[in-house]
């Protein structure tokens, strides 16, 4: 791995962290939309909406916000990526706006059918979600074929290959253990100590699911691990991983709940860091021809284009997490149903 | 039917579909942020009363407009990759940039907006509604210099050929502010706006014939026809800069607005028409010399027209031509329709012009009607031309999609869409029917 610090390797290391910021907080809330189904009363599954209600919209422009980064940034990959996976995208882009219809339409009638209906539409459409983002990223990591223009050769049936779904189940697995957790901070009394228990059956699914994939990835790709053998200072990352995990179930435990929250998106985002290292600098890795690859160098925009983005990201970026800050402490605490809840 | 044309109707219908909603949210937007500044200044509870139930509907259409704007960012990569290696330089930029300045904002503060009524003080609250709008209003601006820089490239110098040819930035405020931006931004501005305003007076004139609300109903129209006759007047102004940089920048596509054939003479302007594109002939009823007036202010100052392109250079003249007039058609009811408000409202007959009312009723599908005819005509004129004189569309589409692929996905997107208009359009009449609520919420403000 030839490491310099230019402008690809920053967009590399950019557009990883706005699908970072993705994964946290739309998985979150496609976790709880994953758990709705399990929850049993009309007022907890309200309960359940609600808690992401005012601010699963703005969790999902992280994805919009990451596509258009990586459009602008990376258009071979975007080109190659979008068109590649052309059925598994346009079923990821209609289960989104199903979970979104879902949400807003589920508590405006009061039928039983109805309610029933997008109960479960929000819940497919989440589980679907997760699965098929785990399904890219499985096939992204795993390699596909690509042709020497960079095109994709395979069908979509090809991507359902075993590591890949086992990856896409490992994601689900994930964002329900995050969801579970965010839960556990949003509710009180009855349901809360439910989630509570969700939460450490979801730990504990996650991280058998967790070690499956790793013990298969280092077995089956070693390329996914060459990066971090040759530079084994990197091995803080996995080891930081764990002991976050470990960490969830600590301070679910002693009831700090929202710092196992934190500890839950620290390995989020060391698993999207170990992702990252695992891939550099490949952005889409081809099998069988790897000289097809997808790499920061050969996908690239110019650096003009780079630097202007840098600057717009500069400034953009900070205000955006500013108040994203300041609108979720707007709605901190537990979740109370009103006129305007959903 | 190849990738190329299937894509195309998939285009057309997603971009449709989904236009339906941003216009409005823009356009309420601003209604909005009226309402509200109102209220906070004069503390007037009906004023609250107002933006609490606008918002309702408001939180909505922005429900739909998301919903359906997410196929909008990931489908030039799905069906258009070749395009998208092309343009990713400059057309991706424009649209990451509208992601960290206008969606997030957007997104972030409407949460504040529909659900911290209680959560924030009233000031707070009118600082998210302001945000919500800016951010639609950004939002608006960023897409347009994307869709500008395909109809005027600016900016830019093409790098390497044939199929590995692409667009590089090389001035980005050249391609930020190439030839058409301006103009158009504000075209899109104006048609949001009328969107937003006719909207609501179609709602407060139902009210009004219904004799229910009545003092929110006057109030909320009296804001409406003052935004629809700014929006009405502005689309005036902006409409005919927008043709008279067309001229210029796109000769083809303002011969196809008008059926103009001939290479070069003066040109008219058809009051309605229909163009036989094989004859190279266009009938209909004419002012003569009125498009070189409008576009040099002399009558006799010839015009370019159709046959000064080859055939294969030519965008399909008929569709851009109807679309075209019906677009400025409407437009000009638009105004009619405003000022005949204004007038009724300062002579006292407005709110029992029972016969006006009713026209006012429909009128919210006439700005929808003409904002979708204005994008058809732009884009559809456009052609053959993907990127203006760089890229035709034929060339733009993914080569490893199949026509059994984009048949399956439009098919999937006609049925999830027609299922979203019926559930908008209930919940709509719903929200409508159940009119707003008596105003004692005005003490839930923390303060």
């Amino acid at each position: 791995m030839n490491f310099a610090f230019d402008l690809d390797t920053m967009w590399y290391m950019l557009v990883g962290l706005l699908f970072t910021g993705y994964a946290i907080l739309d998985g979150f809330d496609l976790g709880v939309g994953a758990l709705h189904l399990f929850t049993k009363t009309d007022r907890d599954r309200r309960v359940m909406l609600n808690a992401i209600g005012p601010v699963w919209d703005g969790n999902e422009i992280w994805l919009v916000t990451g596509g258009g980064a990586l459009f602008a940034a990376f258009p071979e990959v975007y080109a190659t990526v979008f068109s590649g996976f052309y059925m598994a995208f346009i079923l990821l882009l209609v289960t989104l706006i199903f979970r979104a219809v879902a949400i807003e339409f589920r508590s405006k009638q009061p039928m039983l059918w109805w309610r029933r209906f997008w109960d479960v539409s929000f819940n497919a459409g989440s589980l679907l979600t997760a699965l098929l983002i785990g399904v890219a990223l499985g096939n992204i990591a795993h390699g596909i074929p690509l042709d020497a223009a960079h095109e994709f050769t395979g069908g979509f049936w090809s991507l359902l290959n075993p590591y890949a779904v086992l990856v896409g189940l490992t994601t689900v697995t994930l964002f329900a253990m995050h969801g579970a957790i965010y839960m556990v901070m949003k509710t009180e009394g009855e349901l809360h100590d439910t989630m509570r228990r969700w939460a450490r059956r979801a730990i504990g699914v996650f991280s058998v699911f967790y070690i499956a994939t790793t013990v298969v990835t280092i077995i089956v790709l070693p390329h996914m691990t060459v990066n971090m053998r040759n530079h084994p200072w990197l091995f803080v990352v996995p080891v930081v991983n764990v002991l976050a995990i470990i960490n969830i179930f600590r301070q679910l435990r002693r009831g700090r709940d929202f710092r196992a929250f934190l500890s839950s998106a620290l390995s989020m985002a060391a698993l999207m860091a170990i992702f990252g290292i695992g891939m550099f600098p490949n952005l889409v890795l081809s099998r069988p021809d790897v000289a097809n690859s997808l790499t920061i160098f050969n996908s690239a925009s110019s650096p003009k284009t780079l630097g202007i983005m840098l600057i717009i990201a500069a400034i953009g970026m900070p205000l955006v997490v500013a108040y994203t800050t300041v609108i979720y402490r707007v709605f901190r605490g537990k979740v109370r149903l009103d006129s305007h809840s959903y | 039917m190849d990738v190329g044309l299937l894509s195309r109707i998939q285009f057309g219908l997603t971009i449709g579909f989904h236009y339906i909603f941003p216009p409005l949210s823009i356009g309420l937007g601003l209604i909005l942020v009226i309402m509200e500044g109102t209220y906070l200044r004069t503390k007037n509870s009906l004023y609250h009363e107002m933006t609490r139930f606008w918002v309702k509907i408001f939180g909505l259409i922005f429900a739909l407009g998301a919903a359906t704007g997410i196929v909008m960012e990931f489908q030039f990569g799905t069906n258009w990759a070749t395009y998208s290696r092309f343009v990713g330089d400059v057309f991706g930029s424009a649209l990451a940039a509208e992601g960290i300045f206008a969606f997030f904002l957007e997104s972030g503060f409407l949460a504040i907006l529909l659900f911290g009524w209680d959560r924030v003080s009233a000031r707070m609250h009118f600082v998210a509604t302001v945000m919500v709008a800016l951010g639609a209003h950004f939002s608006a601006i960023w897409i347009v210099v994307a869709n500008s820089w395909q109809q005027t490239p600016a900016g830019h110098h093409i790098v390497g050929m044939g199929e590995t040819a692409r667009a590089e930035i090389v001035d980005f405020w050249q391609m930020l502010l190439n030839p058409s931006t301006l103009d158009r931004v504000s075209h899109v501005f104006m048609g949001a706006w009328q969107a937003g305003a006719f909207f609501v007076l179609s709602v407060s004139a139902f009210y009004l014939l219904r004799k229910k609300h009545l003092d929110f109903a006057r109030a909320s129209m009296k804001i409406a026809l003052i935004v629809a006759l700014v929006g009405s007047l502005g689309q005036l102004a902006t409409g005919h800069m927008s043709a008279r940089t067309v001229a210029v920048t796109q000769p083809a596509k303002l011969a196809a607005f008008e059926g103009h054939y001939p290479a070069s003479a003066p040109a008219g302007m058809y009051l309605f028409g229909w163009v036989d594109d094989e004859q190279g002939k266009t009938t209909g009823l004419q002012i003569p010399g009125f498009l070189s007036w409008l576009v040099y202010f002399d009558a006799a100052a010839p015009v370019t027209g159709l046959e000064a392109f080859p055939p294969n250079d030519r965008p399909p003249v008929n569709p851009v031509f109807q679309s075209y007039h019906l677009m400025v058609g409407i437009g000009m009811i638009l105004i009619a329709l405003a000022l005949g408000g204004l007038f009724f409202w300062w002579r006292r007959r407005l709110f029992e012009m029972t016969w006006f009312l009713w026209i006012f009723v429909f009128s919210v599908l006439l700005p929808q009607i003409a904002n979708q005819m204005g994008w058809f005509s732009a884009e559809v004129g456009r052609q053959p031309w993907i990127v203006y004189g760089l890229l035709r569309t034929a060339e733009g589409v993914s080569k490893s999609v199949t026509p059994g692929d984009v048949i399956a996905s439009i098919v999937m997107f006609l049925l999830v869409y027609i299922l979203l208009f019926i559930l908008f359009i209930y919940h709509l009449n719903e929200k409508i029917q159940r009119g707003p609520e008596a105003p004692v919420a005005a003490e839930g403000h923390r303060t």
